[in-house]
C-alpha cells in the first residue's frame, strides 16, 4: 500500500548518488527486500516503473533481490529459513530461535552511465 | 557504466529524522509509544480511557494520524491534554517528517508522554520509524487470531502487544491462547497484555506498564541534568 512512497525514496536515494558523479544518470537500481519488510516486490516494481515512465528515453530499471526470512539458533548457531512459522531449530531442536534476516529494505547498488 | 555499491536503507532519510526525534525525546525524558493496529481495533478508545485514568498531574501530548477527518483529535481533546491531528491526505502511515512538523511549538521538556496514534493499518506503519520508544500493536478479539501470522513485520517489531475488547470474548470465536501463540511465533518473548477499553479490564496492568516506562525515561532525564 505504501509502495509508491518507498519507490519515491528509492529514486531519491539513487539520484543523490548520481549527484556525487557529475553528469551521470541512473540506469539501474539494485534493491534488497526481505520477506518481512512489509513491502510487496511486484507492487513496488509497478510503482517504480510508473514513476520513471516518460522521464527520459531510457528510464532506470529496478533489480530486486528478494530475501527469505532467516532465523539463528542461539544454542547451536544454525541459520535456517523457517517454514510456516516453525521456528524450532532443525539442527538441535531448540524451541526458540531468533530472527537473523529477512527484514531488509536496502539499496544495494546504483548503476550509473557516466559521460 | 559504473556500478556503485550503496548499502544503505531505502528509508535512510526517514531514519535520520527519526533518530533526531528520538534523541530529542530522550534528552527531555519523554516516553513515546507509537500505537499501531488495523482500523477499528480500538486505538482511539484505548487512548481515551488511558488519558481519563492517568494521574491528574501527568503531562501528556497526543498526535493522532488519519487519512482524513479530525474526528479522533476531537475525541481525544476532551480530556484536557494537548492533541494535534495529522491528516495524511491519502498516505497510509505516518512518517518521521510528519511527526517533526506536528511537534513544532510544543515544549517537549514539559512532557511525560507523547502518544502517537498511527493511521489504522497493519502493514505500512511498520516500515517507518517515528523516533518512538516502542511500537505498541493492538489486536482486538473481533479480528482473526492469525493476524500476527498475516502481518509478521508489524508484530515482530512490537515492544508490546495489547489484545483489546476482551469483554467480547464470550460472544466471538476468537481463540485467545492461539492468538498469543501466534504472536510468539513471529516475536518470541513478546510482552502481551489483555485489556478491554470499554470495561476497563486489564487497565491496572496496562497503566503500570506505561508508568514503568515513563519512570525509566524520566530517570534518564535526571541523569542528564545531574551528569
Amino acid at each position: 500500500m505504501h509502495e509508491m512512497s518507498i519507490a519515491t525514496s528509492i529514486l531519491d536515494a539513487a539520484n543523490r548518488e548520481a549527484l556525487l558523479h557529475p553528469g551521470s544518470r541512473v540506469t539501474k537500481v539494485g534493491l534488497r527486500i526481505g520477506e518481512w519488510a512489509g513491502v510487496d516486490p511486484a507492487s513496488l516494481q509497478f510503482c517504480f516503473d510508473a514513476l520513471v515512465a516518460g522521464t527520459e528515453s531510457q528510464p532506470p530499471s529496478l533489480d530486486i533481490d528478494f530475501r527469505l526470512r532467516q532465523n539463528r539458533c542461539p544454542d547451536c548457531g544454525n541459520i535456517f529459513a523457517p517454514k510456516d512459522y516453525q521456528i524450532e531449530c532443525p539442527g538441535c531442536g531448540a524451541a526458540v530461535t531468533e530472527p537473523a534476516g529477512g527484514s531488509e529494505l536496502e539499496l544495494a547498488y546504483v548503476e550509473l552511465e557516466e559521460p | 557504466m559504473t556500478r556503485v555499491d550503496v548499502q544503505q536503507k531505502v528509508l535512510s532519510e526517514n531514519d535520520r529524522l527519526a533518530r533526531t526525534l528520538r534523541e530529542t525525546l530522550r534528552a527531555n525524558g519523554v516516553y513515546c509509544p507509537n500505537f499501531i493496529s488495523s482500523p477499528g481495533a480500538g486505538k482511539t478508545l484505548l487512548l481515551e480511557r488511558t488519558l481519563e485514568r492517568l494521574p491528574r498531574d501527568t503531562r501528556v501530548a497526543v498526535l493522532t494520524g488519519d487519512i482524513q477527518t479530525d474526528n479522533d483529535a476531537n475525541r481525544l481533546a476532551r480530556y484536557g491534554f494537548p492533541v494535534r491531528q495529522i491528516t495524511t491526505g491519502g498516505s497510509c502511515h505516518l512518517d518521521a517528517r510528519m511527526v517533526e512538523r506536528a511537534l513544532l511549538g510544543w515544549d517537549l521538556e514539559s512532557l511525560d508522554y507523547l502518544f502517537i496514534e498511527n493511521v489504522g493499518n497493519l502493514v505500512c506503519p511498520s516500515s517507518y520509524d517515528l523516533g518512538e520508544n516502542d511500537k505498541i500493536v493492538i489486536l482486538s478479539v473481533t479480528e482473526g487470531e492469525d493476524k500476527p501470522l498475516k502481518y509478521p513485520a508489524t508484530f515482530s517489531r512490537a515492544g508490546l502487544v495489547i489484545i483489546n475488547k476482551i469483554d467480547l470474548l464470550p460472544h466471538v470465536s476468537f481463540d485467545l491462547p492461539l492468538a498469543k501463540e501466534n504472536v510468539r511465533k513471529v516475536h518470541p518473548g513478546a510482552e502481551i497484555l489483555d485489556v478491554s477499553a470499554t470495561t476497563g479490564a486489564g487497565f491496572d496492568d496496562w497503566l503500570s506498564w506505561l508508568d514503568s516506562k515513563r519512570k525509566a525515561c524520566a530517570g534518564h532525564r535526571m541523569d542528564l541534568v545531574s551528569g
